[in-house]
């Protein structure tokens, strides 16, 4: 394991201190820090192991919480309804991904954009099962008191993030995640020598899918109300890579610290400039993109001037 | 009779899908740029259209006349100074690039027009024509037939003028046209500025038709999404081949599954294009 990924591993374990000092505000704030760290952790997968722009975070969002929704509404417990989302998540998108995946660059961006909108729509229109543009209520789990709620919640979202860190160091260390570096680099080359790419990608799209949907499940418990613009909202797509960038495409712990620092900046926007947020995260993007494309892994003294200074970008 | 009215009405719809799409690819085509700014473009064009119409009294053809020029230096500029810095970057940066600056632009305009939907509407009405028992609605017919001039006029940019030459070169071969002396950023910015243009005027023909609101933009650009992929890229017949395929298959899966389903079946429609023939319809493999 590297010094990376032990980092990565305590960074997690703090965040677990929180309900110690924290009131329900701090623990809400928490449990969307672990669902972004979730989503971006994610993304990487396929985003940055395999290099593949892949904008259907919110297909597989929206999907685990509609598919927890539903099996709580017909009385299957929590524990279940969660593991049905990650497993239905895992399967579906390892199929879409063996056919999505052979698309490359703009035509497999434009396809998983639009994974959100078919998704959305099918939601949307099969209003018998999922209530349609009126949304769905999902049953309390407890029950009982707020503060013990958010506890619990800000809980089994730390623990799928830490599962899902798990995860995706297991996959950067082993061979899946080596061939994944292949493909990046150059998937021709990789498919003479021999390696299963189609397998490779797919199993990568399952895996970057079923926490997302996972996370989903647990969002949509937590708040108790979703319907399918807030679900399949595309933001959740660009999120995780405005995370990632921010962070450093490709390092597990570049994307959570990334994760977090982005958590922390949209809630201060949030907070001042609740009118105009959205265009001041366009802002952000903007500057990120043309000032620190390699993300805040690439801040080393002296990087900082030269990325001020315009130089050409060299990407990854 | 209804599937008479049902094809007119998909060739009249087709050719302002063809509008919507044609400058996105375009841009699509000569940077390789995913433009996401595009369906923020076209509302901003309606809003044009509105404004123009409301507070100073001019028709939507001036209107036209104003859209053009403005977004071509609007486009041309955001060209210029932002997306030049990071043409050469991979798809990723491009493209999130171009989806903040889109929220920057939709944001804006939720922010001064609020998101009400709104209408243009014309004084005195225009009506409608009836053939037989096939209805066609005036606006609509004046709006498809400037939309494919618009379009035809693309064509004999592209064709004839030293400039679209230059475009067309930029296209098939950057490294090639270079050699040639074509100055390619001039050209990505002047590429950029006439999709700009072509969504602003698309933007005016759609003011006429449909309900205006900041929120359509994400509606717009879906359109524009596959119609690019149906027809093929870059070309100006690709994307009328495309845009009335859209309608088409829009018209007829509303009759029979319900207008609820038609948005699903054209992204569905979209997927399975991407996957059996991403060149599209009318497009040739290897100038992506």
């Amino acid at each position: 394991m590297t010094r990376t990924n032990i980092a990565l591993l305590v960074l997690i374990g703090c965040v677990a201190a929180l309900p110690l000092f924290g009131d329900a505000y701090a623990l809400r704030l928490g449990t969307m820090a672990c669902m972004y760290a979730i989503f971006a952790l994610s993304w990487n997968i396929v985003g940055g192991f395999a290099g593949y722009p892949s904008f259907a975070t919110a297909a597989f969002f929206g999907l685990g919480a509609y598919t927890t929704g539903i099996l709580m509404n017909k009385g299957v417990p929590l524990p279940l309804s969660l593991l049905g989302s990650l497993v239905l998540c895992l399967l579906l998108a390892a199929a879409l991904g063996v056919v999505l995946l052979r698309l490359r660059g703009h035509y497999f961006a434009i396809a998983s954009l639009s994974l959100v909108e078919v998704f959305r729509e099918l939601v949307n229109n099969a209003t018998d099962l999922t209530g349609g543009g009126m949304g769905l209520n999902i049953p309390l789990v407890s029950g009982s008191s707020v503060l013990s709620d958010a506890t619990f919640f800000f809980y089994a979202m730390w623990g799928l993030l830490l599962i899902t860190a798990l995860v995706v160091i297991a996959v950067s260390m082993s061979k899946l995640g080596f061939g994944l570096n292949c493909i990046r680099q150059n998937e021709t080359a990789s498919n003479m020598v021999g390696l299963n790419s189609t397998l490779y990608k797919a199993v990568a799209f399952g895996l970057s899918a079923c926490f997302v949907g996972a996370a989903g499940g647990l969002y949509a418990a937590w708040v108790h109300y979703i319907d399918p613009s807030d679900v399949f909202d595309i933001l959740y797509s660009v999120k995780p890579i405005v995370m990632a960038l921010m962070g450093g495409l490709g390092s597990p712990l570049g994307v959570v610290c990334g994760a977090f620092v982005y958590l922390g900046l949209e809630e201060v926007v949030w907070r001042n400039y609740i009118q105009i947020h959205s265009g001041v995260l366009g802002v952000l993007i903007i500057l990120l993109l043309l000032f620190l494309p390699h993300g805040l892994v690439s801040l080393h003294a002296g990087k900082i001037w030269r990325g001020l200074s315009g130089r050409k970008a060299k990407h990854v | 009779m209804l599937a008479i009215q049902v094809l007119i009405n998909a060739l009249v719809l087709g050719c302002l899908y063809a509008c919507i799409a044609i400058g996105f690819s375009l841009v699509w085509g000569v940077l390789n740029v995913i433009n996401l700014i595009h369906g923020s473009f076209i509302v901003l064009g309606a809003y044009l259209a509105w404004g123009a119409y409301n507070s100073l009294g001019l028709s939507p053809w001036y209107a036209l006349l104003i859209a053009a020029p403005a977004f071509f230096v609007f486009g041309y500029l955001l060209q210029r100074l932002l997306l030049n810095r990071v043409i050469t970057a991979p798809v990723l940066v491009t493209l999130t690039l171009t989806f903040g600056l889109d929220l920057i632009l939709n944001n804006a305009m939720i922010y001064y027009f609020k998101a009400d939907y709104r209408k243009l509407i014309l004084n005195p009405p225009t009506g409608s024509i009836s053939i037989f028992d096939v209805v066609v609605p005036v606006d609509r017919l004046i709006a498809t037939a400037s939309a494919l001039a618009l379009t035809f006029l693309l064509y004999l940019l592209l064709r004839r003028s030293k400039v679209g030459r230059a475009i067309v070169a930029v296209r098939l071969d950057r490294d090639a046209a270079v050699l040639m002396g074509v100055d390619v950023k001039s050209i990505y910015a002047i590429a950029f500025g006439l999709g700009a243009a072509l969504a602003g005027c698309a933007g005016v023909l759609m003011a006429l038709i449909f309900p205006i609101s900041p929120l359509t933009s994400s509606a717009y650009l879906g359109k524009a999404f596959v119609v690019c992929v149906l027809g093929g890229l870059g070309s100006v017949s690709g994307a009328l081949a495309g845009g009335i395929l859209l309608a088409l298959v829009e018209g007829v899966g509303s009759v029979y599954l319900g207008p609820a389903h038609a948005v699903t079946l054209s992204f569905v429609l979209l997927i399975i294009f991407l996957v059996v023939r991403p060149q599209g319809l009318l497009g040739r493999k290897g100038f992506e």
